[in-house]
């Protein structure tokens, strides 16, 4: 454990220290790909040695040193070659400079965050850009956890970077009017990973979620004066602190409500809790405060604290103004059948029937199944039920809805 | 996009799963995928041991017992979606009990007079 601690700690410091030198040569370049060609052999040097050997003093100019190295000899061999060249020049020339002065780079990982999910960027792409050039994650490892062909994120993270010189997109973090829409496409993109890596238990999933909180670490230093920043790190952060009661020790689906609440993590959801507060104490609530608010609100319900059923219904309603989300509206009637009943909630629920997105969302099938049931309209909840656990990607989810099931059918 | 999802089962894997949690899930499945993209054709095959395989070679016609190919996986049948991404179709064939008891694989239905991009 401790070992695997020292290796964990070395690929940080190598990824943190990548991740800045990408940010500052591509902002000065504009080349994205570029400038992960330049450090990819340093980077992998240093995947491979540190956790061996150490983490240098200098991690940046370790890195430096060596991408250089690799550079020179990279120019020499294409001396005859004029195509690339003049481009390679630059990048050592950038590279050269920043070495004169490696303990101050500056950080540009923000501007390139930003530049990562800029709205000419496709949407389903900013994550897996941020994952790469933030983190150096591997197109492969990227690929898994998106359930993408790893050539087809290949072929999609190269036209990304393309469009981001063509398309002459600006590394720079944008001003104070324009930065609360801005930073929502930055926030939503590291959300995105995060909860890849949440509903995906697999074996790369746990590993995503940890590099997203992470990212959500960084966003909260660099904009410490960002509500919606602190607030996406505590909803990512008090939904990690309850990843180990999620499964029994069989490997079944436990329901919030049923969560041995012993199980959380405290150090985290301590965490999720003072941000919150911090997040809160001034301002507009936006709509990563609202969810983490919501989470907040459960976990003192579960905890004996209050009713906050009330709290949750309200905190929904506000969310649902602000997003105009079917999913919101689903999760509010959820919350109003513990104030209102199960009558009022299955109206709620029914009014999305014709939202062609519920029609396919597990979620949605298994709550109208969980209030006809307990309305006793029992056939239509076997139905319901049974539509949810044929959508259900996750075994373990499918296995407890169908337990559901069964339980209704012999009750 | 339209994706055909071409169906290869381990049969022997198929065997010794508990047959009756596997039709309820495939029962599930089918009525999902009913629900939510409306009427969706498909097919289930017999087994590979059941198949018969001709080639012609210049004059001469093949005719064989068995399979195309003598692999462990066999196909064993197909249903269609017909959804926007890959990223859907993807999560499709996760839902798909036989996606663990051997592979899906995803094929987009050729457009005619459509360019390859």
């Amino acid at each position: 454990m401790k070992g695997s601690e020292a290796v964990r700690t070395a690929e940080r410091v190598a990824r943190e220290s990548y991740g800045r030198l990408v940010a500052f040569l591509a902002a000065r370049t504009r080349d994205v790909a570029g400038a992960e060609d330049a450090l990819s052999e340093a980077f992998a040097a240093a995947l491979r040695m540190w956790p061996a050997d150490g983490v240098p003093d200098n991690p940046d100019a370790w890195l430096l040193t060596v991408a250089r190295r690799r550079q020179t000899d990279a120019l020499r061999r294409r001396q005859t070659r004029s195509a690339g060249e003049e481009h390679l020049q630059l990048m050592a020339e950038e590279m050269e400079g920043a070495a004169g002065g490696a303990a101050e780079i500056p950080d540009r990982r923000l501007a390139l965050m930003f530049a990562c999910a800029h709205p000419a960027i496709e949407r389903g792409m900013r994550a897996p850009l941020i994952l790469q050039t933030i983190l150096g994650l591997t197109a492969s490892d990227i690929a898994a956890a998106f359930l993408i062909p790893p050539a087809t994120m290949g072929q999609r993270l190269v036209r990304a970077k393309a469009r981001i010189r063509e398309a002459g997109i600006s590394f720079s973090v944008p001003d104070k009017e324009e930065l609360a829409t801005r930073l929502d496409a930055v926030l939503d993109a590291v959300y995105a990973a995060y909860t890849k890596g949440w509903n995906e238990v697999g074996d790369a999933a746990p590993e995503l979620a940890d590099e997203a909180i992470w990212l959500g670490r960084l966003l909260v230093s660099l904009l410490p004066d960002e509500p919606e920043a602190k607030g996406m790190l505590a909803l990512m952060l008090y939904a990690e602190a309850r990843r180990p009661a999620r499964r029994d020790r069989a490997g079944a689906y436990v329901p919030l409500e049923r969560q041995d609440t012993g199980l959380w993590d405290s150090t985290m959801h301590g965490l999720a809790e003072r941000l919150l507060r911090e997040a809160s104490s001034g301002g507009p609530s936006g709509r990563y405060q609202l969810e983490a608010a919501i989470q907040s609100a459960h976990t003192a319900r579960r905890k004996n604290v209050a009713d906050t059923w009330p709290a949750i219904v309200a905190l929904y309603a506000h969310l649902e103004r602000l997003t105009r989300s079917p999913v919101v509206t689903l999760n509010r009637a959820v919350a109003l059948a513990e104030t209102e009943g199960a009558e009022a909630a299955l109206i709620l629920v029914e009014s999305l029937a014709g939202d062609r997105r519920m029609a396919e969302y597990q979620p949605w099938w298994a709550a109208r199944g969980h209030l006809l049931a307990r309305l006793g309209r029992r056939a239509q909840a076997l139905e319901a039920l049974s539509v949810a656990s044929g959508l259900a990607t996750d075994n373990a989810v499918r296995r407890y809805l169908q337990e559901q099931a069964a339980t209704l059918r012999d009750g | 996009m339209r994706y055909m999802m071409l169906i290869h089962h381990d049969e022997p894997a198929m065997a010794a799963a508990d047959q009756k949690q596997l039709w309820q899930d495939y029962a599930a499945f089918n009525e999902a995928l009913a629900k939510a993209t409306g009427a969706s054709s498909g097919e289930r095959l017999e087994p590979a041991g059941k198949a018969t395989t001709i080639r012609t070679l210049g004059e001469k016609t093949e005719v064989l017992d068995g399979p195309y190919a003598d692999t462990k996986e066999q196909f064993a049948g197909y249903f269609f979606v017909d959804v926007p991404t890959l990223e859907e179709a993807v999560a499709w064939a996760k839902r798909c009990p036989s996606s663990r008891f051997g592979s899906i694989e995803i094929r987009p239905l050729h457009v005619p007079g459509a360019d390859w991009k």
